[in-house]
């Protein structure tokens, strides 16, 4: 077994560094490794582009990075509910590259997988296209798009083991996994970690090869953006 | 009487195939879980990583882990999986999910569609639209016939920037049902109480209107 247990969330981030690129998992604000981005944003470091499907609220996950302007350059496929990062972009403050979900996800895929480019027809004949080699597959239109890899990948799972092995629960699991493949150093934070040998090794999602470091996070506030509810009948 | 939203929902229902896999999108599409006629059998995609999404979970049982593309609070139902966004999207552009229903600002004839910048105002980004209409098999769009200001939202050319090309199939709004056909958009049923002149009045765009429009059953 090769230990990605550290012992603190200093550990976990060190060698952090301005003007590096960040993945930081999550979709919306469900699965975002909360510990990581609290302890980024009392920290030093400027210049930053991260690579994640959304950029938070403001006043939690992403939007804590935006509100010190930590952050350059935001990779994103949708980055609606949050005013600052709206005043940001809009005010040229902040370079913002959108793309599709899907492309998003595969890019980080790809750039994990080792394979640097691929082609997919979404965003054919759309702003997205403009500037990249189109061909035609099956009588289709498609454009290539490039892998997407980070200095830092940061994921949050539920359990892990001190292997890295990460299990991931319910729809917080979506671009994590992804983009635990394609970080140079990729931070897991889980809810639970346990020693190596105590989850089972048909449950996991992600191998710990991918994981550098894991640490289980002090507290998980896991805030809700848009709670819905039914009424009993 | 136009339509409002519940009842585009309710009309875009009508077209659900029985054991398909249907990714909804955020507004009135969303409204059509609500509506699937009896003897369907549907199986619900949402893009963030769940397949056999169910209703919104009773209060009190909100799971901060368990959300749909629209980031509300969901249950699954008996059957359903959860993947990674890769998977999902998998099952997007690798054509596993038959039908794609979502929303729009603007639609042209040659079945374009603009539902995610107006530049220089609202940029929120595309999030998974773009990926959808570019490889679903079929796509209903959900939208009021006119914007605010009274203006036809389907048009001959898109002013906004696009999320897809010669893509959508069918345009279902509060006055009319639409199908983009290779010749142009072909008028196919009515509002109860909305004259077939009053929809084109509504309309930029010249429709196909072939013989009698019957109303759309509600």
């Amino acid at each position: 077994m090769i230990n990605k247990a550290v012992n603190n969330i200093e550990e976990a981030l060190e060698g952090a560094e301005s003007n590096m690129t960040f993945m930081v998992g999550g979709f919306g604000l469900s699965g975002i490794p909360e510990n990581c981005i609290t302890a980024l944003a009392k920290k030093e470091i400027f210049g930053l582009t991260c690579i994640s499907n959304n950029a938070g609220v403001d006043d939690f996950g992403l939007g804590l990075l935006l509100q010190r302007k930590q952050i350059k350059k935001m990779i994103s496929s949708y980055v609606g509910e949050n005013a600052e990062f709206e005043r940001q972009m809009l005010s040229g403050e902040l370079e913002v590259d959108l793309i599709p979900q899907g492309s998003l996800a595969e890019r980080c895929r790809a750039g994990g997988a080792g394979i640097p480019a691929f082609f997919t027809p979404a965003g054919y004949g759309t702003e997205v296209a403009e500037g990249k080699e189109m061909r035609e597959y099956n009588g289709k239109p498609h454009i290539l798009e490039s892998a997407l890899t980070a200095d830092f990948a940061f994921v949050k799972a539920w359990k892990g083991d001190a292997a890295g092995n990460l299990i991931f629960k319910g729809t917080a699991r979506n671009f994590n996994p992804l983009m635990a493949m394609a970080g140079k150093i990729t931070v897991a934070e889980v809810e639970v970690l346990v020693p190596a040998g105590e989850l089972d090794p048909n449950q996991i999602h992600t191998a710990g090869i991918f994981v550098q470091r894991i640490f289980q996070g002090e507290k998980y506030e896991k805030r809700i953006e848009q709670r819905t509810v039914r009424t009993r009948e | 009487m136009a339509l409002d939203k519940n009842q585009i929902a309710q009309r875009i229902a009508q077209e659900l195939q029985h054991n398909t896999y249907v990714n909804l999108g955020i507004g009135i599409p969303t409204l059509v879980a609500n509506y699937i006629p009896q003897g369907i059998d549907i199986e619900f995609q949402s893009e963030n990583g769940v397949l056999g999404m169910g209703p919104f979970p009773f209060e009190g049982e909100e799971d901060p882990d368990m959300i749909n593309a629209g980031k509300q609070t969901i249950t699954t139902m008996p059957g359903a999986a959860l993947f990674d966004s890769a998977t999902s999207f998998a099952m997007i552009r690798g054509q596993h999910v038959q039908l794609t229903v979502l929303g729009a600002m603007e639609v042209s004839e040659n079945g374009d569609i603009a539902n995610w910048k107006i530049p220089g105002k609202m940029v929120k980004g595309m999030g998974g639209a773009m990926d959808l209409v570019a490889s679903a098999d079929n796509i209903i769009v959900a939208m009021m016939h006119t914007n605010r200001a009274g203006e036809s939202k389907i048009l001959k050319e898109c002013t906004l920037p696009i999320t897809g090309v010669n893509c959508i199939k069918k345009v279902v709004t509060n006055l009319a049902v639409l199908e983009v056909t290779k010749d142009g958009l072909k008028l196919l049923e009515r509002a109860p109480e909305v004259s077939v002149e009053e929809i084109i009045a509504a309309t930029e765009v010249e429709l196909i209107i072939e013989g009698n429009i019957p109303i759309m059953q509600i």
